[in-house]
C-alpha cells in the first residue's frame, strides 16, 4: 500500500516537473519567436517590410517609444497569440517553398498579405493598435486639425483605426484601394 | 646616421594618413559617401487652416503635416483626401482643374503625370528663417483686408 502510494506520488511529481519544463520551454519558444530579431531573420522580411518600417514614426520618434513587429502583428493575450503562432507555421512552410523569396514575388503577393492583416485587425477592432493608443487618451487640443475632425467622426460612427490608417508601417501596394473596397475593408 | 634619419622620418610622416587628414575640401574632410552634417529635421507647422496666397498663380502652401506620406508609382496618399472622389469626405480642397491638363493643354480624365508628384510645387511650412531678406508684397487683389 505504502509502496503504491509512494510510486504514484513519484509519478505525479515527475509529471509535475515535466509539465513545468514543457510549459516553460513552450513559453520560452513563444517568447523567443516574438522578438523583432526573429521576425527579420529571414531575408524576405529584412529586405522589404523592415526597410520601409525603419523610415516610419513607429521606428523612430520624439519620445523614443518603439512599436516592433510583434507589437502590431502578434496578439498580447495568450490564447490569440498561440493561434497566431500556429498560423505563422504555415508562413514558415511558404518560406521553405520560396513563395516570396524575391522582391518581385513579394510585390505580387503583397496585396493578399495586406488583406489578411487588415481583415485580422478589423475583426479584433484594431486591438494591437489599441494596446498603445486609445481614443479616450487622445488630447484633442494637442492633436492636428484634420485628426480631430476625423477622430470625432470615427468615435460617433464606431470606426476602427485600421479603417483609415492603412499603410502606417509599410508602403502600400499598387491597386490596394480597389482590393480593399472589394473585400469590404 | 642621425642626420639621415630625421629627414627620412619627416618624409614618412608627410606620407602618413595623419598628414593627409589636413587636406580639406569645401564639404569638409568626410568621404563623399558620408553625410558631413547630421540632417537638421525642421519642425513642421501643426495642422491648421489654409494659408493665404501671395500671387494668383501660386501653388497653395500645404497647411498640414505630410511626414511619411507615400507618393510613388504604387500610390499617392495626397489623392486619398484631395482627389475628386474623396475631397468631400475628407473635408479637403479638391485638386485644381488645371491638374487634369497635360503639357500640350489636352484635357485628361485623371490627374496629369506632370502633376503627380505634388510636393514638387506644394510645400509644408517649417520654422525655418528665410536665408535672404524678402520684401515681396502680394498684389492688391489678394491682400486680406
Ligand atoms: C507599441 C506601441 C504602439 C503600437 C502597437 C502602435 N503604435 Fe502607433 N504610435 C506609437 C508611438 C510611440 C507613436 C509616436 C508618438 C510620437 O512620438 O509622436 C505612434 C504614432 C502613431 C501615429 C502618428 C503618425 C504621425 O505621423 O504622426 C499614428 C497614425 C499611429 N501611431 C497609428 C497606429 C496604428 C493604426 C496602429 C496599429 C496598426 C499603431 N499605431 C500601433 C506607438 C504604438
Ligand atoms: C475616420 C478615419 C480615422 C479613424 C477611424 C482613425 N483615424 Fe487616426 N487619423 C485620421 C486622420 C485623417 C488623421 C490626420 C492625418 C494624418 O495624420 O495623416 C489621423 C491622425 C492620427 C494620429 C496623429 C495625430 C496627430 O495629430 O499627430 C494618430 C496617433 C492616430 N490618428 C491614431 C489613431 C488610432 C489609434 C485610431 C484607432 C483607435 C485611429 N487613429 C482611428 C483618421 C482616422
Ligand atoms: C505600427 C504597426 C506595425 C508595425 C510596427 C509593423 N507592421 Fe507589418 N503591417 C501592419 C499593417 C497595418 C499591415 C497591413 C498592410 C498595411 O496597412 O500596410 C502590415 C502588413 C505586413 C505584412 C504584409 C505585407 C504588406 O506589406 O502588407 C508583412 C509581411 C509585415 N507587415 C511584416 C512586418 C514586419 C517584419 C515588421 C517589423 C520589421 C512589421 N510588419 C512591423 C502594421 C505594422
Ligand atoms: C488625411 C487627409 C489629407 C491628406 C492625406 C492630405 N491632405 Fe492636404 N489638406 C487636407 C485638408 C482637410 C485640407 C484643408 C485644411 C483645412 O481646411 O483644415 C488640406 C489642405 C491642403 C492644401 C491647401 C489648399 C488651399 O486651398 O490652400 C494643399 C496645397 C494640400 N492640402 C496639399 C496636400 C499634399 C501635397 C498632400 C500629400 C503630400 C496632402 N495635402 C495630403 C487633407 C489632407
Ligand atoms: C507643377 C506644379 C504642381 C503640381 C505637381 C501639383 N500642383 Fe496643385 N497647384 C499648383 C498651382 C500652381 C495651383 C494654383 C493654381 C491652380 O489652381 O492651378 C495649384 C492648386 C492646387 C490646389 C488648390 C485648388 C483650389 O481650388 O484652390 C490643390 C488642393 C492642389 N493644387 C493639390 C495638389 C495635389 C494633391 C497635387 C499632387 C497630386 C498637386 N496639387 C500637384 C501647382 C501644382
Amino acid at each position: 500500500m505504502r509502496k503504491i502510494f509512494n510510486c504514484s506520488l513519484g509519478v505525479l511529481f515527475g509529471a509535475f516537473v515535466v509539465g513545468i519544463l514543457f510549459w516553460g520551454g513552450f513559453n520560452w519558444a513563444l517568447e523567443l519567436t516574438n522578438r523583432e530579431a526573429f521576425c527579420i531573420s529571414c531575408h524576405e522580411m529584412e529586405e522589404n517590410v523592415y526597410q520601409e518600417y525603419r523610415k516610419t514614426i513607429h521606428y523612430n520618434n520624439r519620445t523614443g517609444v518603439r512599436a516592433t513587429c510583434p507589437d502590431c502583428h502578434v496578439p498580447k493575450e495568450w490564447g490569440p497569440k498561440v493561434v497566431r503562432k500556429i498560423q505563422a507555421s504555415n508562413e514558415l512552410l511558404h518560406k521553405v517553398l520560396g513563395t516570396i523569396d524575391t522582391p518581385e514575388k513579394f510585390e505580387k503577393k503583397r496585396i493578399e498579405l495586406a488583406l489578411h492583416e487588415w481583415k485580422r485587425m478589423k475583426s479584433v477592432d484594431s486591438r494591437e493598435c489599441r494596446n498603445c493608443h486609445d481614443f479616450e487618451y487622445m488630447d484633442f487640443i494637442e492633436q492636428g486639425r484634420r485628426a480631430v475632425k476625423a477622430h470625432t467622426r470615427a468615435i460617433e460612427e464606431g470606426r476602427t483605426c485600421i479603417d483609415c490608417h492603412k499603410g502606417i508601417a509599410h508602403r502600400l501596394p499598387k491597386g490596394w484601394e480597389e482590393a480593399a473596397r472589394e473585400a469590404g475593408l | 646616421m642621425n642626420k639621415m634619419l630625421i629627414p627620412l622620418i619627416a618624409g614618412l610622416l608627410c606620407l602618413s594618413p595623419l598628414a593627409q587628414a589636413e587636406v580639406k575640401s569645401l564639404r569638409g574632410d568626410r568621404p563623399p559617401n558620408e553625410d558631413s552634417r547630421p540632417p537638421i529635421k525642421p519642425q513642421y507647422r501643426k495642422d491648421g487652416e489654409v494659408l493665404p496666397r501671395d500671387f494668383v498663380q501660386q501653388p497653395p502652401l500645404i497647411p498640414h503635416k505630410i511626414d511619411g506620406y507615400q507618393i510613388d508609382l504604387r500610390y499617392n496618399k495626397c489623392l486619398s483626401c484631395h482627389g475628386w472622389d474623396k475631397y468631400r469626405e475628407a473635408g479637403a480642397t479638391k485638386i485644381s482643374q488645371t491638374h487634369f491638363k497635360d503639357r500640350e493643354g489636352n484635357d485628361l480624365a485623371d490627374i496629369a503625370p506632370t502633376r503627380y508628384f505634388c510636393n514638387q510645387c506644394h510645400v509644408p511650412q517649417a520654422n525655418a528663417k528665410p536665408l535672404v531678406e524678402n520684401t515681396f508684397q502680394p498684389v492688391e487683389s489678394l491682400k486680406e483686408k
